[in-house]
């Protein structure tokens, strides 16, 4: 016996529903509980204040700084390389062995767990350069994890540009890296951006690589190479070693709130970048 | 006076060969028409001149293209070549942008030009290519909210901005209506005054209207060349014969 196509119809519709729900569900659940469980210890002192007794008192001051310096150094190494790579991958080599061996090894290097690119900074920029624990070393490890990243969705952003932009602006007489920076890059910053502000969020949230490479020192970093905590790390010793639940969720409710300010304002940035080019 | 000489053209796309020995000349302040089936290699003649083709991987091109008798192979300036020799496509590709930036996109190339000059130059763009009227209150306004029709004398003027010496039109009304067909053909008749032009079709009507002289594209192979006249009354080859009477094609 068949069942009615009206009848799967609805079954269908009806699970679809019910996975989009529950998906919602525990987005909010995880939101709300951190927020709830957070925000009754934040207060403005909590943002001002030097950390104190290893977090169980004063505020989280210099693990904002740390955080911001970190994923700083972070993005302002990892955008532009990566960026320019993607820009050498899709506009100037044809597609071949090489191009394939080199997208194979960036899809690779995105798999990789992150507690790699930890040791791999480590055994780089802590021991061999010296920089020892700090911020630089961290930066530079955060930036190689997110490096990946950035290459495949700025790739795939800037091959999603209709070929035919390419070869109007050639045939107006652009050379190539005309072609790229005039008919090409404009209308592939939207997504480039996407990646970079996955790369922003992934840098904020990592605790392997910043414990492995800057420390976890919780003075105020007085340059970029003391080492440093960040919000995520202060976080993770916080509630791991269980020195005070109360300042764990308030950290980590600003992590939350920082994240959702990020995004919300580069999906601004990108809308007003998409107007009147659509 | 011929403006461009082609020699012995042959062209192959990873071993297909689109272009078997071609050879004729394009005379100056005309327009020719090259008509003939799909896959005959008509675009692939255009794209060789303005080396267009040589953006395209695993093309071997072979054989000599004169421009104004210097070989186009011997340019080293690319970018200055396809400034002489514009293009206009199949389909209107407008970038996403206002009508004015679409117009000032090939000049600020190359050099940047003051606000007096930029709105001389985007309203006789405008003007040859038969649009100023219709769009003159909305310079500002982005190029993608126009007409099909009006996109394709857009990408004219767009073209015509760079002040190429040739023009190169590759089936440029296939997608429109008999009205703007009748506004763009009325555009490259007013262009051939100053301007070579060829025209790309696969409208043997549009041919026969607005060529001074007729080339006849099968297979890769020049079938035969002459006076629109003469191809479309009484030409030498039978297969010529057959495609302009619409026996086959």
């Amino acid at each position: 016996m068949r069942i009615s196509p009206a009848i799967t119809q609805r079954l269908a519709k009806g699970v679809l529903i019910l996975a989009t729900i529950s998906a919602l569900g525990v987005l909010i659940f995880v939101i709300g509980f951190v927020l709830a469980g957070g925000f009754r210890h934040i207060s403005w002192s909590f943002l001002t204040e030097p950390i104190l007794d290893m977090g169980r008192g004063g505020g989280i001051l210099p693990a904002i700084a740390g955080t911001i310096l970190m994923v700083f150094v972070a993005i302002g190494i990892a955008a532009p390389l990566g960026i320019a790579s993607s820009i050498y991958l899709a506009e100037y080599t044809e597609e071949g062995r090489v191009t394939q061996t080199i997208r194979f090894g960036i899809n690779c290097l995105a798999g990789v767990p992150s507690i790699i690119f930890g040791l791999f900074g480590f055994i780089l920029f802590v021991v061999i350069l010296g920089f020892g624990w700090s911020i630089i070393s961290g930066g530079f490890s955060l930036a190689a994890m997110i490096l990946p990243t950035i290459i495949r969705t700025s790739e795939e952003a800037l091959r999603s540009v209709p070929k035919n932009y390419r070869d109007v602006a050639a045939s107006l007489g652009a050379t190539r890296w005309q072609v790229v920076t005039r008919s090409v890059l404009p209308y592939a910053l939207p997504g480039i951006l996407t990646g970079v502000i996955l790369g922003i969020g992934r840098s904020i949230e990592e605790t392997a690589v910043v414990i492995f490479t800057a420390g976890s020192a919780v003075q105020m970093p007085k340059s970029l190479f003391d080492s440093a905590r960040t919000m995520a790390v202060h976080f993770y010793i916080l509630a791991r070693e269980g020195i005070s639940n109360e300042n764990a969720y308030a950290t980590a409710a600003i992590l939350i709130c920082t994240i959702l300010i990020i995004n919300v304002f580069a999906y601004s940035l990108m809308h007003r970048l998409m107007r009147g080019k659509s | 006076m011929k403006k461009i000489e082609i020699k012995n053209l042959n062209v192959s796309f990873d071993g297909f060969h689109a272009l078997r020995n071609v050879s004729f000349d394009i005379p100056r302040n005309e327009i020719l028409s090259i008509i003939g089936p799909a896959n005959s290699g008509k675009s692939t003649i255009l794209f060789c001149i303005n080396r267009m083709i040589e953006r395209i991987p695993n093309v071997k091109v072979e054989g000599d293209i004169l421009l104004d008798d210097r070989n186009i192979h011997t340019i080293k300036d690319v970018e200055e070549l396809r400034r002489r020799i514009g293009i206009v496509y199949a389909t209107p590709i407008p970038l996403p942008m206002t009508i004015k930036e679409n117009i000032l996109f090939g000049p600020k190339l190359k050099k940047r030009l003051t606000a007096a000059k930029a709105g001389e130059l985007v309203e006789n763009s405008l003007k040859a290519a038969v649009l100023w009227d219709e769009v003159k209150e909305r310079l500002d306004s982005s190029a993608l909210r126009l007409s099909g029709g009006q996109q394709q004398r857009l990408c004219i003027a767009r073209t015509l901005a760079v002040k190429p010496e040739v023009i190169m039109f590759d089936e440029p009304c296939s997608g429109l209506d008999p009205i703007s067909t009748a506004k763009v053909e009325e555009a490259m008749k007013e262009l051939k005054k100053d301007h070579t032009i060829v025209l790309v079709t696969n409208n043997t009507k549009q041919a026969a209207r607005v060529g001074d002289r007729t080339a006849f594209l099968l297979m890769g192979e020049l079938i035969e060349i002459d006076s629109t006249d003469k191809i479309f009354t009484a030409p030498s080859k039978q297969k010529t014969e057959e495609y302009v009477t619409g026996k086959f094609g």
